[in-house]
């Protein structure tokens, strides 16, 4: 069958399996706009191509699908970069598409040309230039492979113009089905199940120690992992800990969970790993937010370390059992050899240990203080109520700064993939757009968009796309008229000397805003309108809601281990102090 | 450049023989903050691949990251690390020296030219270009010997190195 490139393109992307595509049409990849009119793909059309990549990456993070992009060339091409990056440092599985100039015209410097694959080399796991129409299905078939298994991440392919545009000759190609054993990558070798013999040595560690803490990263929900961890640490009745990225990994509600560790994490996670003589680190990368001074890290612990990316281990902290392999058949093999050498009876006398986690959970919990009539709204108590009042497979997207560490603290999250934020690369603006591309691929879920009056600014032009669309995404937006988290290291790191953080009450007046776009829009300035507004956005279902919270501006997130400190400096509320 | 040291690594790659390879390559070290010493880059004797040998500057705690990233890069075939008591080393140096103002000396060049066995390429009245494959460290000392005749230009390829054979 002879096709155009262009033909060729959307055509595998069927055959991938693709539902929907997060893009904006430009100059260059109009070739393939031609053929999306008649293909059963959903196409979502954006309003600025950043928004199109992290609805790709709520999308992928809700249904475990790559999610794909397709822009233009140049400006299409830099404007999703941050989107690539952020994907690239959260491991989230993409395919963005790029049109490119026609490649007789590549080095020109011709008409919205730029070096896409130069510039995203190191915010990508691979990126194509293809340069024949022929190649195309098998270079897009690579590109969701790679995207997809191993440590997942996102693949870039440049397209240029010439190969889809029916009317250049380079564009005829003659079409076959995209198939694995076409595929020609032979320095790629994902792995798989890990060695048995670092297993065994891994429940060895494990039998003796006396205070031990399953670490869990977002590795986890990578590997579909998260009811052989609950296994885990059931039959061996170890604490676990779930970081920013693992939220929902391991049930909050369940009793062995800790929460979150790291900078904004609770008294107990922090504690218990800096107190540990061995933590059992699956699919996480003692990041840097994780670990707080890494010489001061958990100085008594042993570390078992598993990862699908050689990389990571002994790349911050060297293990004494480092295993590559995938979390789901480690984890499977782990408890397999536990077995074997007694199961839960071979386990050490952990009393001790329970009872002192027990106590700190007692004496340090994650607390706030209401506000007194007459004063701003606590967002805290906002995310209790909302907690409350969803259904408890709510999907909570949020942006960067405080609102992002209150939810995670003060949502009860007890399912895998109902916490989807910006981790590594904190990119503020991630939590409108995720949220659409979460509802996208999730559409009979609620979805929730947290997010900050700072965040709201960068990225809130999406709603109008949730708008016309027929996305009916949720936002609940702190108006504290601050960058409140560096606000928040100004007061305490830069003796109150507040640079350019204040961003007004009143303008923009987010109510009007969020009507123009098409948005139901509410204001709450009180706790007892709180409940009320939230259960009427829970109602309506035809159309995006934004409910304004006006929040205290000079409330602080806590606890806190500072910059560059042990985690054993934690810093508590003051009320704990 | 000087001879072996702890801190130096020879690291052999093959990689994909296709546009961009040594781009991601090099752009990993500079990335990750690892420094390039030398490099040699050409395609193996099946065209589809390339071999990528480097000297590199770090701890080798480091090491071990440098390896293990440029395993990630999908272009990346295969890594080996060439112990250098283990490995056969080799590297080409081109140089024109003065030959001119030695003119006293011609003599103890061409003794030198001998006794390294290195090959003249080249030459006119004033200048000797002379070439040397050997040892990184042989090059060193070639290098220093021809200092005292005058150095015009002089241009090093970068090691290149397999595996010593089995005994």
């Amino acid at each position: 069958m002879k096709l155009n490139g262009g033909q060729a393109l959307v055509k595998t992307l069927e055959r991938e399996g693709v539902e929907v595509v997060f893009g904006l049409p430009g100059g260059a990849i109009l070739p393939v706009y031609d053929p999306i009119i008649e293909s059963p793909i959903r196409h979502i059309l954006v309003r600025h191509e950043q928004g199109a990549g992290h609805m790709a990456e709520g999308y992928a993070q809700a249904t475990g699908r790559p999610g794909v992009v397709m822009i233009t060339s140049g400006p299409g091409a830099t404007n999703v970069v941050t989107a690539l990056c952020d994907a690239y440092m959260d491991s989230i599985p993409l395919v963005c598409i790029t049109g490119q100039v026609p490649y007789p015209a590549i080095g020109t410097d011709a008409f919205q040309e730029c070096d896409t694959t130069g510039i995203t080399m190191s915010v990508t796991k691979h990126n194509f230039l293809v340069t024949e129409a022929q190649d195309l299905p098998r270079i897009i078939h690579e590109a969701f492979h790679i995207a997809s298994t191993g440590r997942p991440g996102p693949v870039l392919v440049d397209v240029p113009k010439d190969i889809v545009d029916p009317t250049n000759a380079r564009s005829a190609m003659t079409w076959y089905e995209p198939t694995d054993d076409l595929m020609e990558l032979p320095g790629y070798r994902p792995v798989g199940a890990g060695d048995p013999e670092l297993v065994s040595a891994a429940a060895k560690l494990i039998c003796e120690a006396e205070r031990p803490v399953i670490y869990a990263g977002g590795g986890i929900l990578k590997a579909r992992a998260a009811s052989v961890l609950a296994e885990l640490a059931e039959l061996i009745d170890v604490p676990v800990v779930t970081t920013l990225m693992a939220r929902g990994a391991f049930p909050d509600s369940h009793e062995l969970c800790l929460g979150m560790p790291g900078m904004h994490g609770n008294y107990t996670a922090v504690t218990a790993m800096q107190r540990s003589d061995l933590l059992i680190a699956l699919g996480a990368r003692f990041d840097d937010r994780v670990t707080g001074r890494v010489d001061g890290f958990a100085p008594d612990a042993k570390i078992i370390h598993v990862d699908i990316d050689a990389a990571e281990l002994g790349k911050v902290r060297a293990p004494d059992v480092g295993i590559r392999g995938d979390c789901k058949l480690v984890i499977a093999e782990m408890i397999r050899a536990l077995r074997e050498c007694g199961g839960a009876s071979a386990q050490p006398d952990r009393r001790a240990w329970r009872s002192q986690i027990s106590g700190w959970q007692e004496r340090y919990p994650l607390v706030y203080e209401q506000s007194e009539p007459g004063e701003r709204l606590k967002a805290q108590y906002v995310l209790e109520v909302l907690r409350d009042a969803t259904p408890d497979d709510t999907i909570v997207t949020s942006g960067v700064g405080q609102h992002q560490m209150w939810t995670s603290q003060f949502w009860n999250f007890d399912h895998p993939y109902t916490w989807i934020n910006s981790g590594g690369l904190g990119t503020m603006g991630f939590s409108i757009p995720a949220a659409i591309g979460a509802k996208v691929g999730k559409p009979d879920r609620m979805v929730w968009a947290v997010d900050g009056d700072g965040c709201f600014q960068m990225t809130a032009q999406e709603l109008v796309t949730a708008s016309t669309e027929n996305i009916p995404i949720k936002v609940a937006l702190f108006n504290n008229a601050y960058l409140g988290m560096v606000r928040q290291w100004q007061e305490l790191f830069y003796e109150e000397r507040y640079s350019e953080v204040y961003l007004s009450y009143e303008v923009p007046d987010y109510v009007k805003w969020a009507e123009a776009m098409g948005c139901e829009a509410l204001r709450v300035e009180s706790p007892e309108e709180v409940a009320p507004a939230i259960a009427k956005a829970n109602e309506i279902n035809d159309r995006p809601v934004v409910v304004e919270f006006r929040s205290a501006a000079g409330e602080n997130v806590f606890p806190m281990v500072p910059a560059g400190r042990s985690n054993s400096e934690i810093v508590l509320d003051p009320s704990q102090r | 450049m000087t001879g072996q040291s702890s801190q130096f690594h020879t690291i052999v790659t093959t990689v994909e023989n296709k546009p961009g390879v040594l781009a991601r390559v090099a752009g990993l070290f500079a990335r990750r903050g690892f420094n390039i010493e030398s490099l040699a880059v050409a395609p193996t004797a099946d065209e589809r691949f390339s071999r990528i040998t480097f000297t590199v500057d770090v701890a080798s705690s480091r090491l071990d990251q440098v390896v293990k990233q440029l395993d990630k890069l999908i272009n990346v075939v295969e890594i080996r690390e060439l112990n250098p008591a283990e490995s056969v080393e080799r590297e080409l140096m081109l140089v024109t020296v003065d030959a001119d103002s030695a003119a006293g000396r011609r003599h103890e060049l061409l003794a030198l030219i001998d006794d390294f066995r290195a090959y003249v390429l080249d030459e006119n009245q004033s200048t000797m270009m002379l070439s040397l494959a050997a040892r990184p460290a042989r090059l060193d000392e070639f290098e220093e010997s021809l200092r005292d005749y005058g150095i015009v230009q002089l241009q090093r390829t970068g090691r290149v190195a397999l595996p010593a054979l089995a005994t």
